[in-house]
């Protein structure tokens, strides 16, 4: 099981897609070009501060709102490892796995955790933090396939000779 | 064991007999729609990312701008060109500044029993029809234009039974805004939200999609209205004939069953920067919150009776001094029956001004963007901080008569304080 360690940024609960990115910048021609505007409603540093490997652990209803790809796309650009939250919207839930980022499911470690902290996840198995375990479930295999290939599109070019 | 609408919606497109929640299905597509909000991006990885790129059945696709239409910027029509270029290449219906999507949607395609991939979060408003319509993003929409299919996880179904008639002066704006105070912003999350019962069916078609549209903020994955003699009519009316009206079975299985008797509804303000931040207008009225813009439009509130009740608030009065009043009809067929009517006059006359059919302030670009602390009060789908503009900004949802009259008062009010 793939196993791996970062440091923590920590947010509240519904954070929505127009706080991930704002509509202004939904026009800019590239998502490396929009990147660095993300969570700037609620923090304009964040998106500079956060470095590759870092993890971002949040509320319940992460991600509500509209259904823009750009939001995901956005997470998964500023190098982020994963997204673990007490709860997903179900739009943001499904273009994550179709672009390869992946989202833990966890109802306590947002309460456990404090910004700058280092964490450990087990995928499938488990958080660590401060010497206490935390389970995570695994994801269904269909979803695990997706995000192994690296989100739908490679999983689509890897598929039935259709698209390679 | 008994099936609830949208499971026999799922089952039907599976080609399966019977589905239960939490299966997980290949599902045909009846249909599918995108707009100018993503559509680019999904043409760019159509030619970019497949090798052998091919349309499983362009009839079943629909393109409609109406995020950024006419176009505002550069970006915004180069965005469009592909878009319309590509249309024009795999031979798409494209509209084109007609509407907002989901109301065109509405009235040009949707039939009960279908399942309907729109990307867009509303487009949970097709239950309306009896039809099950869910947002997904650009590739979700991309595998379902190549392949004509997807996968679904079947969600549970929460049923809302509705009693009786809203009171004169109360919409089915501020029923759908109560439920999601009541149940929150997640309270649906990943479920379908089911509207049966003599309160639903005395609803109209226009007040049905109020509520479907607005059940993704409560995180639903469709809301769908049993659909009835009305459906039949609408689609009748409209060119099409309604085959699959699927109701629940008397043993289906429901997560939760909420009873709202629609006699009770009282006027609604939510207030920013959530759906479910509820507040009664006879309380939020007494703090007399200024606003700088009023926003009567999208494709949750955009249609003709909403236009007809701020008309009805306006007539013969005056857009107060220090408020910009906007007005976007969610259709061309809406703005030329609001004409008829002499509805666009009469909200002129008041000191509207009328903008094209499209999303507009809703959506915070292109049109009435908000500067920084300034407060609107919208008939939109979202209250988002920065959702309409700066990120200090404020907006309010309420319905079109309560904006219409704030509009007048120049602070958040309803008809009966003018």
């Amino acid at each position: 099981m793939e196993k791996f360690t970062g440091k923590v940024w920590v947010l509240g609960d519904d954070i929505d897609t127009d706080i991930i990115i704002p509509t202004e910048y939904l026009a800019l021609p590239t998502v490396e070009d929009m990147k660095q505007y993300g969570f700037s409603p609620l923090r304009p540093e964040l998106a500079g501060q956060i470095h590759e490997g870092d993890i971002i652990v949040a509320g319940k209803n992460f991600g509500c709102g509209s259904s823009r790809e750009q939001a995901p796309e956005i997470i998964k650009a500023l190098k982020v490892k994963c997204v673990i939250a007490k709860s997903y919207a179900r739009i943001f839930f499904r273009n994550s796995i179709n672009n390869g980022l992946l989202l833990i499911e966890n109802s306590e470690i947002q309460d456990a955790v404090k910004e700058g902290d280092e964490i450990t996840v087990t995928l499938g198995e488990c958080i660590e933090h401060n010497g206490r375990t935390y389970p995570v479930a695994s994801l269904p295999d269909n979803l695990m396939d997706i995000l192994r290939a690296g989100g739908l599109v490679k999983a689509m070019q890897q598929r039935n000779g259709l698209h390679s | 064991m008994g099936m609830t609408i949208g499971e026999k919606i799922i089952a039907r497109a599976a080609g399966v007999s019977e589905v239960k929640p939490n299966d997980i299905h290949t599902v045909k597509l009846d249909r599918m729609m995108s707009n100018d909000g993503t559509t680019h991006l999904t043409v760019d990885m159509y030619k970019n990312k497949l090798k052998h790129p091919r349309i499983a059945d362009k009839d079943k696709i629909v393109f409609i701008m109406d995020h950024n239409v006419p176009a505002e910027n550069p970006k915004t029509a180069e965005a469009h060109k592909k878009m319309r270029n590509f249309a024009r290449e795999n031979g798409i219906k494209l509209y084109e500044g007609q509407g907002v999507c989901h109301q065109i949607m509405m009235e040009d395609y949707v039939c009960p029993g279908e399942l309907i991939f729109g990307a867009d979060s509303h487009t949970t408003s097709y239950g309306a029809l009896g039809a099950f319509g869910t947002g997904v993003g650009c590739t979700d929409f991309l595998y379902g234009m190549v392949t004509g299919s997807s996968w679904v996880m079947v969600p549970e179904t929460l049923r809302f039974n509705l009693h009786g008639k809203l009171r004169e002066g109360v919409y089915a704006r501020d029923l759908i805004l109560t439920i999601i105070g009541d149940i929150g912003a997640n309270g649906a999350t990943y479920k379908i939200m089911e509207f049966a019962g003599d309160g639903a069916h005395n609803l109209s078609i226009d007040e049905r999609m109020v509520l479907c549209n607005l059940t993704v903020e409560a995180g639903a994955k469709a809301g769908i209205v049993e659909p009835d003699e009305k459906v039949a009519d609408y689609c009748r009316q409209h060119g099409r004939e309604a085959v699959h009206m699927f109701k629940s079975d008397p043993d289906a299985r429901f997560a939760a069953v909420y009873e709202y008797d629609l006699s009770q509804i009282e006027p609604v303000v939510v207030r920013p920067d959530f759906v479910d931040n509820f507040a009664l207008l006879r309380d939020v009225r007494e703090e007399k919150i200024p606003v700088d813009e009023v926003f009567i439009g999208s494709c949750n509130n955009g249609r003709l009776p909403d236009l007809r009740a701020a008309a009805q608030v306006v007539k013969g009065r005056k857009t107060a001094p220090s408020v910009r009043f906007l007005v976007a009809p969610a259709s061309n067929q809406v703005y030329i029956d609001a004409l008829k009517e002499g509805i666009i006059t009469t909200l002129m006359e008041a000191g509207a001004m009328i903008m094209n059919s499209n999303c507009s302030v809703c959506w915070g670009s292109c049109q009435g963007v908000i500067g920084e602390n300034e407060v609107l009060i919208s008939t939109g789908t979202r209250n988002f901080k920065g959702r309409a503009g700066h990120p200090s900004s404020k907006v309010y949802l309420a319905s079109a008569a309560t904006c219409a009259a704030s509009a007048i008062a120049g602070t958040i009010c309803g008809p009966e304080d003018l």
